[in-house]
C-alpha cells in the first residue's frame, strides 16, 4: 500500500527560514557583511587614532620634495625628486634583483638537481654536500658572509685591480664600459627585431617538416646565428654608430661606465646560491617521479642519456617540479627585502625605511610596500600557472 | 551550520566591543606599571650604550633616569628599548615607548606631522665629517665624488644632500640601519667618510680599532638640538619631561650637585635652592608629581654638568669639551627658565 502523502506535498510552501537554501545563502551574506563591517572598523579606528594624536594621514607626501640620495637608481634620480619617485627607484631595484636571482637560481638549480642523481659518485656527493649546506644556513648570514666576503678582500679605488684600461674591480664595484648609443643605432635594433621574428618562423617550419618527413633541422645553431650575425653585420655596414664610455678614475670614485656595486652582487650571489638549492631538490623529485619504465623504454629504442633526459624525462617531470619552482620563485622575491640588513637600495631600505622615517607616516608606507609585494607574487603565479596549464598532461 | 553560528557570533561580539582605543594618561599608565619605558639607541657610547653587563648608561640615559627619579624617587626605574633610527617614531607614536630619549634632532617636520612633542635641547650639536687621515683631506670642500656612510633615516642624509647640492658637488650616500654597520663599513673602505652628528663621530671613533687613523674634519654643515621627545595630546607627561632637564640646567647653575644636595637641603637659604629642592614656594603636585621631585633628580642622576662630563666630556673616552653646551653664564647657550 503505498504510503500517505503528507501535508508537505511539493505544491505547499516550506517556510522560507527552513529552506536549506535560504539559509544557506543568508549566513553567507551575514558573515561577508560582519568581516566588511569588521575591516571598516579597524580602518576607521586607525584613522581616528592617528588624527586623535595629530600625526597626518593620506598619501599626499608622495609628492614631497624626497631631499635624500640613493646609492644606485636604474631611473634618473636626484635629491629634487618626489617620494613617489624613490618609490619607484626601490621597485625597479627590487625588481632587477628578483629577476637576476630568478635567472640564476633556476640555472643553478637545474644543474645540481640533475647532478645529484648522476651516476658519478663524485658529482652526487658534491651536489649533496652543496645542497645540504645552502639549504640548512639562514639567508641572512648568507647575504652577511657573501657581502663581507666579497667586500674585505677587493682594494680601494685607488689601487683598484684592472684588465687594461677598461675593466676595473675595487671594493666600491665592478666598472665596465659602457656602450652609448649614437646616431644610427635603431637600425641595429630593428635588426635584431627582424632576425628574432625570422626565427621564430623558420622554427615553426622546422618542427612541420620533421612531424611531416622527420627530417631534423639544427634550429638552435641556425637561430644563434640569425640573431647574433644579422645585427652585427648591419651594426658594422652603418659605421659602427655606438662608441663605448670607459670608467675613469676621478678624485675618490670611478666616473663613467657601468657599475655593478657590490651590495648588488652580494645580494644576487647568496638569493641564487640559496634558492638554486632549493630548487635542486625540486628538479630532482620531479625526475624521480617520472616512472623508470619511461627511461627503460627510452634506451630500448636506442635513446642516449643525455636526449633521454632532454626529450623525455625533463617534460614529464616538470609537471611536478613548476609548482615547486612557483613558491621558490615568490620566496627569493620575498627574501630580497633581506637588502636593507647590507644597504641595497631595494623597496624596503629606500621607501619603507628612509621615506617611512622622514615622513612619518608608517600606515601608508607599509601598506603600500605590502601591496607591491602582494602584486608581483600574484603576477609571478599567474605566469607559472599558465605555464604549468600548457605543460600539464592531458588524460584521455 | 554550527561553525557558522560560532563565526557569526564572534564577529557580533567583536563589533561590540566598538569603543574606539584610547590614548591614555602617560603618567597613570607610568605610575600603574612602575617604571618609565625609554626609548634609546641600539648603541652609541657616551649618549645611551649597554656596557657587558647590559646596564645603560649615556647623556639621553640620564635624562630617562631623572624622568623615573622625579616620578618615583629611583633612578632604577626604568627600562629601555633600543630602537633604530627607522623605528623610533613609530614605536614612540605607537605607545610602545614613553619617552624618547636618543639624540633625535629637532626639526620642523618632526615637530609638526608626526603627532610629537620635543621637550627640549639636552645637546646642542652640528653635523660633521669622519675621515682616515691617509684621505690626505683637509676641509669637507675637497670631497667633490666621494661617498659617504650613513644612518638611513636620519636628518644626516638631508643635510648632506642639501650641503652638497648648495656647494655643486657630487656625492655617493651608502645608508645602513644602525651606527655600528656604518662604522664597520668605513672600516672596511667601503665609503671615504662617514658622516653624522659630531658627538656620534666622536663616539664612533673610539670603535675603530686605531682611532688615531681618523680624523673629524673641521666643517659643521648643520644645526643637530638634540632632545627628548614625547607624544602629542598628553600636556601634563610633556611638562614633566621637560622640567626635569630643566631641574638639571637649574641645579648646576645654582652650584647644586649630587655630593653636596643633602647639605643643601638642610642648610641653604638662597631662595632659589630652596625652591629647586621643593622645601618651599612651587608644589610638585602642579605636575602630579611628590615636592621633592628636584631633589631626586639631582640626588640621584646630577646635575647637568656631572652627567656630561661622566658621558661625554672630561671624565669619558669622548672628551667633548663643553662648547655650545656649557651654560649661557659661562659662554655656552644652555639656558632654563627660573623654577619659580
Amino acid at each position: 500500500m503505498a504510503p500517505q502523502q503528507s501535508s508537505q506535498t511539493s505544491t505547499s510552501r516550506v517556510p522560507l527560514w527552513r529552506q536549506p537554501t535560504f539559509r544557506a545563502i543568508l549566513f553567507q551574506v551575514l558573515l561577508v557583511l560582519g568581516i566588511l563591517a569588521f575591516g571598516y572598523y579597524l580602518l576607521s579606528n586607525t584613522l581616528d587614532n592617528m588624527e586623535r594624536r595629530g600625526i597626518t594621514t593620506g598619501f599626499g607626501f608622495l609628492s614631497n620634495e624626497a631631499g635624500f640620495g640613493i646609492l644606485k637608481s636604474l631611473i634618473d634620480y636626484d635629491e629634487t625628486h618626489t617620494y613617489g619617485r624613490t618609490f619607484l627607484v626601490g621597485l625597479l631595484n627590487t625588481l632587477l634583483v628578483a629577476g637576476l636571482g630568478i635567472v640564476f637560481a633556476t640555472f643553478i638549480g637545474f644543474f645540481m638537481g640533475v647532478a645529484r642523481l648522476s651516476k658519478n659518485w663524485l658529482v652526487a656527493r658534491l651536489a649533496t654536500v652543496y645542497i645540504e649546506t645552502f639549504r640548512n644556513i639562514p639567508l641572512l648570514l648568507q647575504i652577511m658572509f657573501w657581502y663581507f666576503a666579497v667586500l674585505r678582500p677587493l682594494p680601494r679605488p685607488r689601487q683598484s685591480l684592472n684588465l687594461g684600461d677598461a675593466v676595473f674591480l675595487n671594493n666600491r664595484g665592478l666598472f665596465v664600459p659602457q656602450p652609448v648609443a649614437e646616431q644610427g643605432f635603431w637600425l641595429v635594433v630593428t635588426t635584431l627585431a627582424v632576425a628574432v621574428a625570422l626565427v621564430v618562423f623558420i622554427a615553426r617550419w622546422a618542427h612541420r617538416r620533421q612531424d611531416a618527413t622527420g627530417q631534423q633541422f639544427p634550429i638552435v645553431s641556425v637561430g644563434i646565428a640569425l640573431i647574433v650575425g644579422l645585427p652585427l653585420v648591419v651594426f658594422w655596414l652603418s659605421g659602427s654608430p655606438m662608441h663605448l664610455e670607459y670608467p675613469a678614475l676621478k678624485g675618490f670614485n670611478f666616473r663613467g661606465g657601468m657599475e655593478v656595486i657590490p651590495e648588488l652582487a652580494a645580494l644576487v650571489l647568496a638569493l641564487s646560491i640559496y634558492t638554486g638549492a632549493f630548487i635542486a631538490e625540486a628538479v630532482r623529485s620531479g625526475i624521480l617521479s617520472v616512472t623508470h619504465g619511461q627511461t627503460e623504454a627510452a634506451y630500448a629504442l636506442g635513446l642516449k642519456p643525455r636526449v633521454t633526459l632532454k626529450l623525455v624525462i625533463i617534460p614529464q617531470a616538470m609537471r611536478v617540479i613548476i609548482p615547486q619552482l612557483t613558491s621558490q620563485y615568490l620566496n627569493l622575491t620575498k627574501n630580497s627585502s633581506l637588502a636593507t640588513a647590507i644597504g641595497y637600495p631595494d623597496l624596503v631600505n629606500v621607501f619603507a625605511g628612509t621615506t617611512l622615517n622622514q615622513t612619518g607616516q608608517a600606515v601608508e608606507v607599509i601598506a603600500m610596500t605590502m601591496g607591491v609585494y602582494l602584486a608581483i607574487s600574484l603576477v609571478i603565479s599567474m605566469f607559472m600557472n599558465w605555464y604549468n596549464k600548457r605543460k600539464m598532461l592531458v588524460e584521455r | 551550520m554550527n561553525s557558522r553560528l560560532v563565526i557569526g557570533a564572534s564577529v557580533a561580539a567583536a563589533l561590540s566591543l566598538s569603543t574606539t582605543a584610547h590614548a591614555g594618561k602617560t603618567l597613570e599608565a607610568v605610575k600603574a606599571k612602575g617604571y618609565v619605558q625609554c626609548g634609546v639607541s641600539t648603541g652609541l657610547p657616551g649618549f645611551s650604550a649597554a656596557d657587558e653587563k647590559g646596564q645603560f648608561t649615556g647623556l639621553d640615559v640620564d635624562v630617562c633616569r631623572a624622568v623615573a627619579a622625579a616620578i618615583f624617587g629611583d633612578a632604577g626605574k626604568v627600562k629601555y628599548s633600543p630602537l633604530t633610527a627607522k623605528e623610533r617614531f613609530t614605536a614612540l607614536q605607537s605607545g610602545e615607548v614613553d619617552m624618547l630619549s636618543r639624540n633625535t634632532t629637532w626639526t620642523y617636520t618632526r615637530d609638526t606631522s608626526l603627532g610629537l612633542n620635543f621637550t627640549g635641547v639636552n645637546y646642542y650639536d652640528g653635523q660633521g665629517f669622519l675621515v682616515t687621515k691617509d684621505l690626505g683631506v683637509k676641509s669637507a670642500l675637497e670631497m667633490d665624488g666621494a661617498s659617504f656612510c650613513i644612518q638611513a633615516g636620519t636628518t644626516t642624509e638631508l643635510n648632506l644632500a642639501d650641503y652638497f647640492r648648495a656647494n655643486k658637488m657630487q656625492y655617493t650616500p651608502i645608508t645602513f640601519d644602525t651606527s655600528d654597520q656604518t662604522i664597520k663599513a668605513f672600516e672596511a673602505g667601503r665609503c671615504d667618510a662617514l658622516t653624522s652628528d659630531q658627538s656620534q663621530l666622536y663616539a664612533l671613533r673610539i670603535k675603530l680599532k686605531d682611532p688615531n687613523s681618523a680624523m673629524v674634519l673641521p666643517e659643521v654643515i648643520s644645526k643637530e638640538p638634540l632632545g627628548p621627545v614625547v607624544r602629542q595630546g598628553d600636556d601634563e607627561w610633556l611638562n614633566i619631561v621637560k622640567w626635569s632637564l630643566f631641574a638639571m640646567v637649574n641645579a648646576e647653575e645654582l652650584g647644586v650637585t649630587s655630593e653636596n644636595v643633602d647639605e643643601m637641603k638642610a642648610k641653604s637659604t638662597d631662595p632659589n635652592v630652596r625652591r629647586l629642592l621643593g622645601i618651599e614656594g612651587v608644589k610638585g603636585e602642579w605636575m602630579g608629581l611628590p615636592d621633592e621631585w628636584g631633589y631626586s633628580i639631582v640626588k640621584h642622576v646630577g646635575n647637568y654638568g656631572e652627567a656630561f662630563d661622566r658621558n661625554v666630556g672630561k671624565g669619558s673616552p669622548l672628551g667633548i669639551s663643553r662648547g655650545l653646551n656649557a651654560l649661557w653664564s659661562k659662554g655656552g647657550i644652555q639656558y632654563a627658565p627660573p623654577i619659580r
